[in-house]
């Protein structure tokens, strides 16, 4: 073949192969590739998460009233604050990212090593906080009863402050039975039982007159409504039947289930991307160490996995706009 | 390998000389070289095929005969046909994992992995794919895919019987239906790996047909199956992905207690817990993906057939570049317009006019690329080759199901026969039968390149003949019987009295079934039998221009011994003339890619 002598006639243009028209290696359009595919994947779940909140766009939980805690700060309100930290952490760690990529441009070995360290440790940080963020919610604050319609109501004060089961109930003497596996007909276990049972709430509330109820609905303001203490008696008697404490998969004392679910759901499954971001980065982390990337003399594995990071930081962004902010 | 994967594309390692040592286990099993990747999808999907095929021969006989006892389906189906008669949930078991083998087992993974894998590299002048490991990473989760689908046939509860689209509640509650049990389950996982294999696979394909072309290969002298797989793996990396979304949520519903996709659940007078949920978002978040999907399934195969027919017509396609801009437009309207497929699932007829819109404009590019098919045969030096027969059964059966495609998409007309026998004759025939025409056209022109050895052309006359007319003898009375109302998925149709007169017709499709079914035996042997007694091939039997007929026909890992040609023209100089009416080469009516232009020859602008 001459193909020395005679021109392709694809000379100087980008895309007249024999080169790289979007002038990057294919292991890093790859990765973009794949960022793009699992950018889908969050997509439909987010596209879920909205379509399922527009159909309880009427009494959706406050999510300054869910997410309100802080470390060593017990029943102070502190709405947003501690995912506020969290979220800058993880941002930050992308920072302290495109530092190491930048060390690895310039073929600084120990800076490289530096920054991926400072990154790991704050991935490992926003996963620690997603675990707490996790934890609160299971176990809730307050409590609240179900109704027979699926819905929840909630205590409240004169004042409107949130009063806790455990200052509405009135403890009696009476013998509960756990639903086994044998009693039913799909063999289920039962849940745990609830520290409460429902009379015991009903009767406190009958005693107690300066509770009220308030539902999960909104009102035009934007806040949950409150009964008065007439309507609130009549609704406990008429429609209270279980006990709620925290959210789980099944329930959720904050409202709709579904908040629960699409909560565990979304924030899990990011969280699973953070772990394995983790590791991978862990992974390129010894590698720089031991020197493999100096040898090869290109740091681009650092570059990499860097895309692959702030992908995942991305994603937060998004997570934490449509389950905290809005 | 790692010299691939490390060297830098545009040198394309051109250090030929040491070739390592091979395995048995290298070379045939874990092997990374492409073409024997593409023969392992090959042959993966054609196994599946055997069973998705088999299992719509057992269905169509109960449909015939309904409940008839027969001995195959007692030896088949063993505990689920008691004395031979078989049982309703058997047959939607065999309806549902028929569909869900034939269109992601076979014409997915069978079709574009197979000749993606061994045409990318080979037509664009490449030593492999990108990555080689990803690419056999691919296909070992496609095939562990495989074969969780099918151990999912021999569980105690049986198969996922849902249908293959798997809507909730249905396939959610193992209490409502025996397979939405543990084989849902593995329905479900064995779907997850198959995306994850697509996922590894889409990735190599796209990345491999922008960064490893070779000097003089520009988009615009890409073969036209170049651009179908291309945009094929760009599709498969946009909605499959959604899939995913749609399998994880209701793998929740099922294991975990979560209610995505259920709410207000009665069953056998117990209550469930869940609460909120709403089916119809899966059946978004579902066809989201499975619209595009059903031009997963066909590109590739009109990439091969443009391909097929140009060769075969001695004439260059007619009108590339309208050929490109319509897969491009295909592909783009494919995610679109998934909301055709569930005008009768309660939503806005507003909705719906969007949606019919969108749909019925999929019908310009499919109409610009039929056009050009016929217009390319026109007045060409027609070769009746069998992978040319196939290919132009491939255009009539894309027009016949084509054109119930714009009754369908139209909402008005499609809730009149929405769920009917007319759905499965359009599907079948506009993607079902036109893409295993165009996977056998492939197969057909592109076996002496993966074997070596040419299949026998009179066998496949019979195989084409037999099947063209028997495909039009099961699909064609199938439009009427829709129209007359026989819903689809049914067991049996005798309890309605309405439906009595269509029995005749439904004994006529099933016979028409065996005898296309049966046919395929001759395939089957053509295909194996010549893999090992076939006549040798000669370098380019087809004398076709296209780079993968310039290797030679012995494969060495790395394809070209010595440099990688470069490419100067576009892949369809066919029949090309001077001015004076001579051929380019003197006695010679094709002009590969990798010869240069030629002294007085005009060079044009395609």
């Amino acid at each position: 073949m001459d193909a020395t002598v005679v021109r392709t006639g694809t000379e100087g243009k980008s895309w007249g192969g024999g080169n790289e028209p979007l002038k990057a290696s294919y292991g890093k359009m790859m990765m973009w590739f794949f960022i793009v595919s699992d950018a889908l994947t969050f997509s439909g779940f987010l596209a879920a998460y909205g379509f399922s909140r527009f159909k309880f766009i009427d009494s959706w939980p406050i999510a300054d009233e869910v997410f309100n805690h802080f470390p060593f700060l017990h029943g102070v309100d502190a709405p947003m604050y501690y995912v506020a930290l969290m979220t800058f952490i993880l941002i930050f760690s992308s920072v302290t990212m495109v530092l190491a990529v930048d060390a690895g441009h310039q073929m600084k070995k120990g800076k490289v090593i530096f920054y991926m360290f400072l990154t790991i440790i704050g991935g490992l940080i926003f996963l620690g906080s997603q675990a707490w963020e996790w934890k609160n919610f299971i176990t809730g604050t307050y409590g609240a009863v179900s109704t027979k319609g699926g819905n929840i109501l909630q205590f409240v004060d004169n004042e409107g402050h949130r009063v806790a089961l455990a200052d509405v109930a009135q403890v009696m003497p009476t013998e509960r039975v756990p639903h086994t596996r044998e009693s039913g007909i799909w063999f289920e276990e039962g849940a745990a039982l609830p520290t409460y049972t429902i009379e015991e709430i009903k009767a406190g509330f009958a005693a107690n007159e300066n509770i009220l109820v308030r539902t999960q609905a909104l009102t035009e303001e934007g806040e949950k409504t409150i009964l008065s203490r007439q309507e609130s008696l009549k609704k406990l008697d008429a429609e209270a039947v279980g006990v709620i404490e925290g959210a789980n998969l099944t329930q959720n004392e904050y409202g709709p289930p579904l908040f629960a679910d699409f909560f565990f759901f979304i924030t899990g499954f990011h969280g699973f991307h953070v772990f394995s971001g983790v590791l991978i980065n862990i992974i390129i982390f010894f590698n720089v160490v031991i020197g493999t990337y100096e040898r090869r003399g290109s740091y681009e594995m650092v570059e990499k996995v860097g895309l692959y990071w702030h992908f995942v930081d991305l994603v937060w962004v998004f997570v934490f706009t449509f389950f905290y902010l809005v | 390998m790692s010299a691939l994967a490390t060297a830098p594309a545009h040198d394309h390692h051109d250090d030929h000389g040491h070739h390592h040592k091979q395995t048995f286990i290298t070379k045939y099993i874990f092997s990374t070289d492409h073409k024997m990747i593409s023969k392992q999808y090959l042959i993966t999907g054609i196994i599946m095929g055997i069973v998705g095929i088999m299992m719509s021969v057992l269905f169509r006989m109960q449909l015939a005969w309904p409940e008839e006892s027969f001995a195959i389906f007692e030896a088949l189906l063993g505990k689920w046909a008691p004395d031979g008669v078989m049982t309703p949930s058997i047959y939607l078991a065999l309806v549902t994992i028929h569909g869900t083998i034939m269109v992601f087992f076979v014409l997915t993974a069978g079709l574009s992995g197979t000749f993606s894998n061994l045409l990318i590299p080979l037509q664009i002048g490449a030593r492999d794919m990108a990555s080689g490991f990803l690419n056999m990473l691919s296909y070992w989760l496609f095939f562990l895919s495989s074969v969780i689908m099918l151990s999912s046939l021999f569980i105690e509860s049986g198969p996922a019987n849902a249908g293959w689209t798997i809507y909730p509640p249905l396939s959610a509650l193992p209490q409502a239906i025996g397979g939405s049990g543990l084989g849902m389950t593995l329905w479900l996982v064995s779907l997850a790996i198959f995306i994850a294999s697509s996922l590894l696979g889409s990735l190599n394909y796209i990345v491999t047909v922008l960064n490893l072309r070779t000097k003089g290969m520009s988009m615009t002298r890409l073969p036209l199956t170049i651009w179908a797989f291309f945009v094929t793996a760009i599709i498969g990396v946009v909605s499959f992905p959604v899939l995913l979304s749609a399998a994880l949520l209701l793998i929740m519903d099922r294991s975990f207690g979560t209610s995505f996709f259920l709410s207000d659940i009665y069953i056998s007078g117990e209550v469930l817990s869940h609460q909120g949920g709403s089916p119809v978002l899966f059946e978004h978040l579902f066809w989201f993906l499975g619209h595009p999907e059903v031009y997963i399934v066909i590109l590739p195969a009109m990439g091969i057939v443009s391909e097929v027919m140009a060769t075969n017509a001695r004439k260059p396609i007619f009108g590339y570049r309208a050929m490109v801009a319509s897969i491009l437009a295909i592909a783009f309207l494919s995610t679109i317009v998934w909301g055709h497929h569930m005008f009768v699932s309660g939503m806005n007829p507003f909705l719906g006019s969007v949606f019919t819109f969108t749909t019925l404009l999929i019908a310009i590019p499919s109409a610009v690329k039929a056009f050009n098919w016929i217009t390319t045969l026109w007045k060409g030096n027609l070769q009746m080759n069998p992978a040319m027969l196939f290919s132009i059964g491939f255009v009539s059966t894309f027009i016949t199901g084509g054109l119930t495609g714009i009754i369908l998409g139209d909402s008005t007309l499609d809730i009149n026969v929405h769920d009917t026998y007319f759905v499965i004759a359009h599907f079948h025939l506009v993607m079902g039968i036109s893409a295993i025409y165009g996977l056998l056209a492939g197969v057909y022109h592109w076996f002496p390149k993966m074997y070596g050895r040419m299949m026998n052309k009179n066998l496949g006359y019979v195989h084409f003949w037999v099947t063209a007319v028997g495909a039009y003898g099961v699909f064609f009375p199938m439009h009427f019987i829709g129209l007359a109302g026989l819903p689809r998925r049914y067991y049996t149709n005798t309890a309605f009295p309405y439906f009595d007169d269509l029995a005749d017709v439904n004994v006529i499709i099933t016979v028409f079934a065996l005898i296309t079914a049966a046919v395929q035996v001759v395939f089957l042997w053509n295909f194996f039998a010549s893999i090992f007694y076939g006549r040798k091939a000669t370098q380019n039997p087809w004398n076709a221009t296209t780079l993968e007929w310039t290797t030679p026909v012995e494969h060495i890992h790395g394809n070209w011994p010595g440099e990688i040609p470069s490419v100067y023209r576009w892949p369809y100089d066919y029949s090309k003339t001077n001015e004076d009416g001579e051929y380019v080469i003197k006695g010679q009516d094709f002009v590969p890619q990798n010869v240069p232009l030629q002294e007085n020859e005009e060079e044009l602008n395609h």
